[in-house]
């Protein structure tokens, strides 16, 4: 098991590095004199030749590569342009925002996406299945801001018990920061349950044509207590794999989602780094969702790997 | 271990009236499918004579009848400049449903081929395609999407151009599972014996039998692709076409719900949310016809 988990390890930090490679050279397609955008249309190209050196922009591509690369391993992310000072403080703040907002729509769809799939697979082929497949997959399609202002026109608008924006003002308490993030989590919810609820209705129904299921039942089992220690637990493995993919997706989603809600997230920071072509806040930020990604991922492979008995012993290769 | 269970006769009937049936007849069966198309249609229809079925022109400016609620004569309210909303929402759905489905067609078109490739061919390009795909998958797609619409700017081509390449591998490794599955089949060895090329392999062995796993994979991307080109109009990189256009619509006017002026921005994002809705019935009923 040691050595498939260390190749695990291998696999992600040579996606890391293509996707490093990837998103410098996206940096680089970006059209835009970082300094001409700094200084402004009206200063003098000789102006602009001198900070472009003194931003090293001017340097060869490898060269700028590699000291990029080496920075973000000493955790030194560079300078934003946009905001004049080191990006990784306000790329920390963002990301401690985007965790909690991302953190609270886990909460809700972790269970609630695996209680829709159970349901779903043990009435499988029967209409209520129809109608939560179908649920899932088009509320998983319905872009983030679509759903957002249906709740906001619904909550904010007419009702008039939530918040429209998601950042609560600052010093707020736990319990009035949580009311903030209400509204802007139920898009994310939206998405997300259609896929978990998918892999858990898939694997309850493999898991209920298995053998040890059709054994428990043959022995006299309760079917609540067949469903409950046999079914359940076989059934989750697939579900934690779907769960740390779509923490990747999440992010994606955080970026609508931040802006429509007004929230101070890595989406919004992400956003509003590639519009105002702010390439070091941009790259550290693209970077750090993929690195996030990578670890979900590891993190669940892990944790498969663990609870599969087949796969901790090392039965299958 | 199947001969233990009891299969109920409808079942064997269904089966067999599937194989004798055609395509169309079973999709025209199931009601979701039905209400799917039916939507579909009418979206296609205000589409392509949406200004015929406008009951106001789109464009037109009323300055003395701004951010008006609903009412008889504008079903859906004025808009910031007084602009009829109903009338803009039916003559909207042109531009998306111009851009999504070209994109669409690219990305199928282009990753159907090379997931045969990488299905059929394998080897060092198959490892090292799929290492990059994963790399790029590690990123949220509306991510990728928009850095390159930024980067190389807004047009309707540029639009096609960005979606259809970034599904092109995820097409590729649905369309490259489906065919390394027909890869073990026994007529694939038996056509290479006969000493047919790997081009005529792929393409007239091979393709008409993962064509059905290539049709849902279109209808589903299809669904991804409104839902993209919804995203980067709402992000304000809405193709500025003579016509109007829901996610643009959405992003001029969504400020304006604080101050409760719901109407702008409520009824373009239903048709956003019908329009998917409409697809997926669609695409969810012709997986479960082809592939089931």
């Amino acid at each position: 098991m040691a050595i498939y988990l260390l190749r695990r390890l291998g696999l992600a930090i040579v996606t890391l590095f293509l996707l490093s490679l990837i998103i410098f050279l996206a940096g680089q397609v970006l059209p835009g004199n970082p300094a001409r955008s700094i200084l402004g249309p009206l200063a003098a190209e000789s102006a602009v030749r001198a900070l472009d050196h003194q931003l090293g922009v001017d340097r060869p591509l490898l060269a700028q590569y590699w000291s990029w690369i080496t920075g973000m391993l000493h955790g030194n992310m560079g300078e934003s342009y946009q905001y004049q000072s080191p990006v990784e403080p306000l790329l920390r703040a963002a990301l401690v925002n985007s965790a909690k907002l991302g953190a609270l729509a886990l909460v809700v769809i972790v269970p609630l996406g695996i209680l829709g799939g159970v349901i779903a697979a043990l009435n499988a082929g029967r209409p209520l299945d129809r109608i939560i497949s179908l649920t899932g997959l088009s509320a998983a399609t319905v872009p983030e801001f679509v759903s957002g202002i249906v709740v906001i026109v619904i909550f904010s608008v007419v009702l008039k018990i939530l918040p429209a924006t998601a950042q609560a003002p600052a010093g707020s308490s736990f319990l009035t920061q949580l009311r903030y993030l209400i509204l802007p989590a139920v898009p994310l919810v939206f998405v997300l349950f259609g896929y978990i609820a998918r892999m858990a209705r898939a694997g309850t129904i493999e898991a209920l044509e298995s053998d040890y299921v059709r054994t428990a039942t043959l022995k006299g089992l309760k079917r609540h207590v067949v469903i409950w220690r046999h079914v359940l637990r076989n059934s989750l493995l697939p579900t934690i794999t779907v769960i740390a993919t779509q923490t990747g997706y999440l992010i994606g989603g955080l970026v609508v989602v931040e802006t429509l809600f007004n929230y101070q997230g890595i989406g919004n920071l992400i956003y509003h780094a590639a519009t105002d072509k702010d390439f070091p806040m941009l790259e550290a930020g693209v970077l750090t969702v993929g690195v996030v990604y990578m670890v979900a991922t590891v993190i669940a492979d892990v944790l498969t790997t663990l609870l599969n008995p087949r796969l901790r012993t090392g039965a299958i290769q | 271990m199947t001969e233990l269970v009891a299969v109920p006769p409808g079942i064997v009937t269904s089966e067999a009236e599937r194989r004798e049936r055609p395509v169309w007849q079973l999709l025209l069966a199931r009601p979701a499918f039905v209400i799917g198309a039916a939507l579909l249609l009418f979206w296609i229809v205000c589409a392509i004579f949406g200004s015929d079925i406008a009951p106001h022109n789109p464009l037109a400016q009323q300055l003395l009848a701004t951010n008006k609620p609903p009412s008889a004569a504008h079903w859906f309210g004025t808009d910031q400049l007084g602009r009829d909303v109903f009338s803009r929402v039916i003559v909207g759905s042109r531009s998306i449903l111009i851009i999504a489905p070209l994109a669409t067609l690219l990305g199928v078109v282009l990753g159907t081929a090379l997931g045969l490739a990488l299905g059929y061919l394998g080897g060092v390009a198959d490892v090292l395609v799929s290492r990059v795909v994963e790399a790029v998958l590690a990123l949220p797609a509306i991510i990728v999407i928009f850095l390159f619409v930024v980067a190389l700017g807004v047009s309707t081509l540029n639009q096609i151009l960005i979606i259809g390449f970034i599904f092109m591998p995820l097409v590729a490794r649905t369309v490259r599972s489906a065919v390394q599955v027909e890869g073990q089949l026994d007529y694939v060895p038996a056509a290479r014996l006969l000493g047919e090329r790997p081009g005529r392999m792929m393409f007239v062995e091979i393709l008409p039998n993962v064509m059905p796993t290539v049709l849902v994979e279109f209808t589903v991307r299809l669904g991804y692709a409104i839902f993209a080109v919804a995203t980067l109009a709402f992000l304000g990189f809405g193709v500025q076409l003579s016509t109007p256009n829901w996610g643009t619509d959405i992003n001029a006017d969504y400020v304006l719900l604080g101050a409760g002026d719901w109407w702008e921005t409520l009824f373009p994002a239903l048709a956003i949310a019908s329009l998917i809705i409409a697809i997926n019935l669609v695409a969810d009923a012709m997986e479960q016809v082809l592939a089931g």
